[in-house]
């Protein structure tokens, strides 16, 4: 290569600048402060979760209200399952949520930039995983544990819950749906198309329960029995105490089976994230 | 220093970069040029880890972008325009870069002042033009005040005053003894940045030269001639051991000519000139004949490279000459041949 010409400031000799910042290994924390940045800073998160909010706390007090006023017994049904349905619609939220913290980069270009600032898939994959999944926790077990005081001070007509049935119904439920978000958010990184995603994850909350309703054949009733059993609805049911059968996963059962399918999901999502162009 | 080595990109069938290899030094501006689907984004990407490459390697300063620490204070890059997420503000989306890197909050608001969207910087990035878009691709590359800065396409979308402006700020930046690495198709453009070229067609390395040595190879002066007795001129200058090529709107050309003696001659014999001048071919024109080969996505029409025809054919041609695709480009091939001096 010939190069007789070269615009040099004179005296600088080649290739000696360097950045005056200091430069250290990057690390996990900074990737964590960079994405913590980036969820608080776009309308979409205040939405779903503001969203996520009110259906939580909004469906959970008008049962409690309407229970009270219809005057009728409970009976064996526990207390805090009047919670349930707003957990349920507020769980497409997090959903949301989970997916856009991921594919919305790919919508709009950030992921280029992002990848350039942090080569490693892996501490950005976890990163996003990680500040997504403590937001949702703290929103949705904020909520839950409102509602739980709030349907206990105004229902009287049931048998207040123990502790156990407590927890289980706020740290256990806010479990259960954040790591619905991080299937979500696994699921977004490999679709690495919004719409696309949340559509995907709405169908696996729902398919199951819809495709059980048509199962009517005789020969098909253990299919439709699992498919009733370990759809999430009803695996979210379980933290409440109110599971549809006697023979599905009780428990915490239902957190373990969901977190293994996330653990794979991420797996393969940063498998994709390691080897594909981006 | 980037090092690249034999490196391959293949889509399927289709080999987007071929066995690439050349080095971009630090202290000067490199331009790389290449038609559009010439593979300087994909090379890019490569650069920055974005894609892998199917074979080859690049290094910067002999490591992985991979195993860099701290990437954004080696290489900002500008890849394009609409690589921010559109409901964030420049701020923010600034500062969640800069805090992946532990870069201090502070460069956000200089770099900002730099680029100048100071007074835009809590607007969200989807209000943006295209030309506030590229200004703050260019504020995300200064951000971690780096060694090297990749600049793909930066004068798109920018107004004169931005072009000029990012001119003297990369030759600003390759005077600090910084690395840059700017791609573009114009050849004019790069005509006024560049120190060093790297050209590419179809993925295949063309040239890598200086710029000051292509200009010396590429650039054809030439000296034109119009008279109503061009006959009688075309006599005289073929007495004279002269060689002439006629175009097609009827002027004379006469390679390398010097054109005090074509004046005195054209006087001597009394022959009256509507013309007389000398003339440079464009860079822009080097740059077409290099690559005509090679270009991806051709505007078809009969024109193009083709060979040239034959001089006594283009009389009364001259409309179609006009119809051809850039200004000028025939008569700089028809005399290709002839690079006899006067």
């Amino acid at each position: 290569m010939t190069t007789p010409y070269q615009q040099q400031a004179p005296g600088a000799p080649l290739g000696t600048y360097t950045s005056p910042i200091p430069v250290r290994p990057a690390s996990l924390g900074d990737a964590l402060a960079s994405e913590w940045t980036k969820i608080r800073s776009v309308r979409s998160t205040m939405w779903t979760l503001g969203v996520l909010i009110l259906l939580v706390l909004g469906i959970g007090l008008l049962a409690a209200v309407a229970v009270n006023a219809s005057d009728a017994h409970m009976g064996d049904t526990p207390l805090l399952s009047l919670g349930f349905y707003g957990v349920l619609l507020g769980s497409i939220c997090v959903i949301t949520l989970g997916v856009l913290t991921i594919a919305s980069e790919y919508g709009t270009g950030m992921i280029r930039t992002t990848l350039t600032a942090c080569p490693s898939r892996a501490r950005i994959l976890a990163a996003k995983s990680v500040v997504f999944f403590l937001l949702s926790f703290v929103i949705v077990t904020l909520c839950t544990g409102l509602v739980a005081m709030l349907q206990m001070g105004m229902v009287s007509s049931a048998e207040q819950p123990t502790g156990s049935q407590l927890f289980k119904a706020t740290i256990g439920v806010s479990l259960y749906v954040s790591t619905l978000g991080l299937l979500s958010l696994a699921v977004g990184a490999l679709i690495r198309h919004s719409a696309g995603a949340i559509t995907v994850m709405i169908g696996v909350v729902l398919l199951p329960l819809v495709l059980a309703l048509f199962m009517f054949a005789p020969s098909l009733e253990g299919v439709r029995q699992a498919l009733f059993e370990y759809s999430i609805p009803s695996q979210l049911a379980v933290f409440y105490g109110s599971s549809v059968s006697d023979s599905g996963p009780t428990g915490w059962t239902p957190l373990l089976i969901l977190g293994a399918v996330t653990a794979a999901a991420l797996g393969g999502a940063f498998a994709a994230l390691n080897s594909r162009d981006v | 220093m980037i090092e690249l080595a034999g490196l391959t990109k293949r889509f399927g069938s289709k080999t987007a970069v071929d066995d690439l290899s050349f080095q971009v030094r630090p202290g000067v501006v490199t331009g790389f040029l290449g038609p559009n689907g010439a593979g300087k984004s994909t090379t890019m990407r490569m650069m920055l880890d974005l894609d892998n490459p199917t074979s080859g390697s690049v290094r910067i300063d002999g490591r992985h972008y991979r195993d860099l620490d701290e990437p954004l204070k080696y290489i900002g890059a500008l890849l394009d325009a609409k690589s921010m997420h559109g409901g964030r503000s420049a701020y923010n989306n600034l500062l969640c870069l800069a805090q992946s890197n532990r870069i201090p909050e502070r460069r956000v608001a200089e770099v900002l002042d730099t680029v100048g969207l100071t007074a835009v910087a809590k607007k969200k990035s989807k209000g943006f033009s295209l030309g506030m878009g590229q200004r703050l691709g260019i504020a995300s590359a200064l951000l971690g005040d780096p060694e090297i800065l990749m600049f793909d396409e930066p004068v798109n979308g920018l107004d004169p005053e931005g072009i000029h402006w990012i001119r003297n700020l990369m030759k600003a930046l390759a005077a600090e003894g910084r690395t840059i690495f700017v791609s573009s198709h114009l050849m004019s453009e790069m005509a006024l940045t560049a120190d060093h070229l790297i050209v590419i067609g179809q993925g295949r390395l063309l040239a890598d030269t200086s710029m000051a040595d292509f200009i010396r190879q590429n650039s054809r002066s030439f000296v034109r001639l119009r008279s109503p007795q061009w006959e009688h001129l075309l006599d005289v200058l073929a007495r004279n051991g002269i060689t002439v090529t006629q175009t097609a709107d009827g002027a004379l050309e006469v390679d390398n000519g010097r054109i005090e003696r074509l004046g005195e001659l054209a006087a001597q014999h009394q022959i009256v000139l509507h013309e007389l001048s000398g003339q440079q071919a464009s860079l822009e024109e080097a740059f077409m004949q290099m690559t005509a080969g090679s270009v991806e996505y051709h505007a078809h029409s009969d024109t193009g490279h083709g060979p040239p025809p034959a001089p006594a054919a283009n009389w009364g041609e001259s409309y179609r000459a006009k119809a051809q695709g850039p200004a000028g480009n025939v008569t700089a091939e028809r005399s290709a041949s002839d690079g006899e001096g006067v």
